[in-house]
């Protein structure tokens, strides 16, 4: 997953479509799976863009893939090191802060936002996003990605607070599929994490058993 | 541009200078939403009323659905100076068109004619037309001819800056076999979401309705268009 330059879409957006949607009991975080070089070849089609920094804290990357490795990694190590720390588990808003902080910090040399989503006992369910300079903003939902800019409309209309483990799966499995059928760098299956108090799923839909819609 | 004299010489003011405004710098612009949608018998076409100069709201109640012909209209989106000028070439070409066949024009014609000026003067241009109307033969159809002047048919077309973050809701919300008034609350739903999200969209929702019996315009203020509960 190299950059993507974009010259409609300002600054420099990775090839691919994420979002983190807030639901009643959890949340749920998603991507597509392509990555691509330039924009004309798909360097994998199964990537999988969530990562795990911790039991039930998940990250996804927009922007540089080395930039983006580099902060997971350090993330994923200060994470483990202050809950052992506290004795206890991060809370999701420390996960982000950690990104933010360092986002913020380097900010001259880094590209990659981020979006952190999880459960913690504090505050339960929650999505923050990490900006490219490092504005940390904590919402319902978010959508990020150079395929985000095809479905605004459709999450605007679409999301309502407090849905059920089902109703968000739907949306954001429609969401996914409706900026990958729009975005030729997004692509491949959707990869999708449940996140609740008792842990984290992840669930891969494959490519036939995408939602179709009228044209195809 | 402003002069302004010095000691013993003028010079013209430039755009960096702070007495003249950053707006006149920029060419006037339709940064847009455009959209219209075909149902049995006729057509709904929408855009939004924003004309934007830079960062400066030239017009904020602009009439981007313009007449070509009684039953066929454009949306405009791109450059103002140019779409209007395509726009009054061919509504030219069609009416003499139309006199000298001694029958209303049909809809492919009248998009043909902007695809052949569209394309013939693409390294010129930046414009991006969406063609709609009823003529007897077709019913009522909507041509997209976007920037570069390729030409193409669709059951709905979606343009302008505004329209990227439509696209997954227009993928998802449209069915073929839509009533008039269905047709309606969509094109007015998918233009308020693109006006909430896009810059250079805003103001008033502007619809048009082209059926065999005429025209029917519709405006939908600001403060009556729907909204969203992520806002």
């Amino acid at each position: 997953m190299d950059r993507y330059f974009d010259q409609s879409i300002k600054g420099v957006s990775t090839g691919t479509t994420i979002l983190a949607v807030k639901f009643n009991g959890g949340v749920i975080i998603g991507s597509d799976s392509r990555a691509s070089m330039g924009g004309s070849y798909v360097s994998s089609k199964t990537i999988n863009k969530l990562i795990q920094v911790h039991d039930r804290i998940f990250c996804c990357i927009a922007g540089s893939l080395a930039d983006a490795q580099a902060v997971t990694k350090m993330a994923k190590f200060q994470l483990s090191f202050h809950s052992i720390q506290m004795e206890s588990p991060p809370l999701v808003k420390a996960a982000a802060s950690v990104m933010k902080e360092l986002c913020y910090s380097n900010k001259d040399e880094l590209q990659a936002g981020f979006i952190t989503a999880g459960w913690d006992r504090k505050k339960g369910p929650q999505v923050y996003t990490v900006s490219l300079g490092g504005m940390l903003l904590s919402q319902p939902f978010t959508i990020g990605g150079s395929g985000s800019t095809y479905i605004y409309g459709y999450v605007d209309s679409k999301y309502k607070p407090d849905m059920s483990r089902e109703e968000c799966l739907q949306f954001a499995t429609n969401a996914i599929a409706l900026a990958m059928g729009r975005d030729n760098v997004s692509g491949g299956v959707v990869h999708l994490v449940v996140i609740t108090e008792d842990g984290a799923e992840h669930v891969v839909i494959p490519g036939d058993k995408l939602p179709k819609f009228h044209d195809e | 541009m402003a002069l302004c004299t010095g000691a013993n010489q003028t010079e013209p003011l430039s755009q960096h200078h702070d007495l003249v405004p950053d707006w006149t710098a920029h060419e006037v612009r339709t940064g847009t939403t455009i959209m219209a949608v075909e149902f049995d018998g006729g057509v709904v076409m929408g855009a939004d009323s924003r004309t934007t100069t830079g960062a400066y709201i030239a017009n904020r109640v602009t009439d981007k659905l313009t007449p070509i012909h009684d039953r066929i209209f454009c949306c405009r989106s791109g450059s103002a100076a140019d779409t209007q000028a395509i726009a009054d070439v061919v509504a030219y070409q069609l009416d003499l068109h139309s006199i000298v066949m001694n029958e209303p024009p049909q809809v492919k014609t009248a998009a043909n004619l902007f695809r052949r000026f569209c394309y013939r003067y693409r390294e010129e241009l930046m414009a991006g037309i969406i063609v709609a109307g009823w003529d007897k033969r077709g019913g009522g159809q909507v041509f997209t001819v976007p920037i570069g002047g390729m030409l193409v048919r669709q059951p709905v077309a979606v343009g302008g800056s505004g329209s990227s973050y439509i696209y997954g809701f227009v993928d998802e919300n449209f069915k073929p076999g839509m009533s008039k008034e269905e047709c309606i609350r969509f094109t007015g739903k998918a233009l308020a979401l693109a006006m909430e999200r896009d810059g250079s969209s805003g103001g008033v929702a502007r619809l048009a309705a082209i059926t065999e019996a005429g025209l029917e315009r519709s405006v939908i203020l600001g403060n009556q268009l729907p909204t969203f509960s992520s806002s």
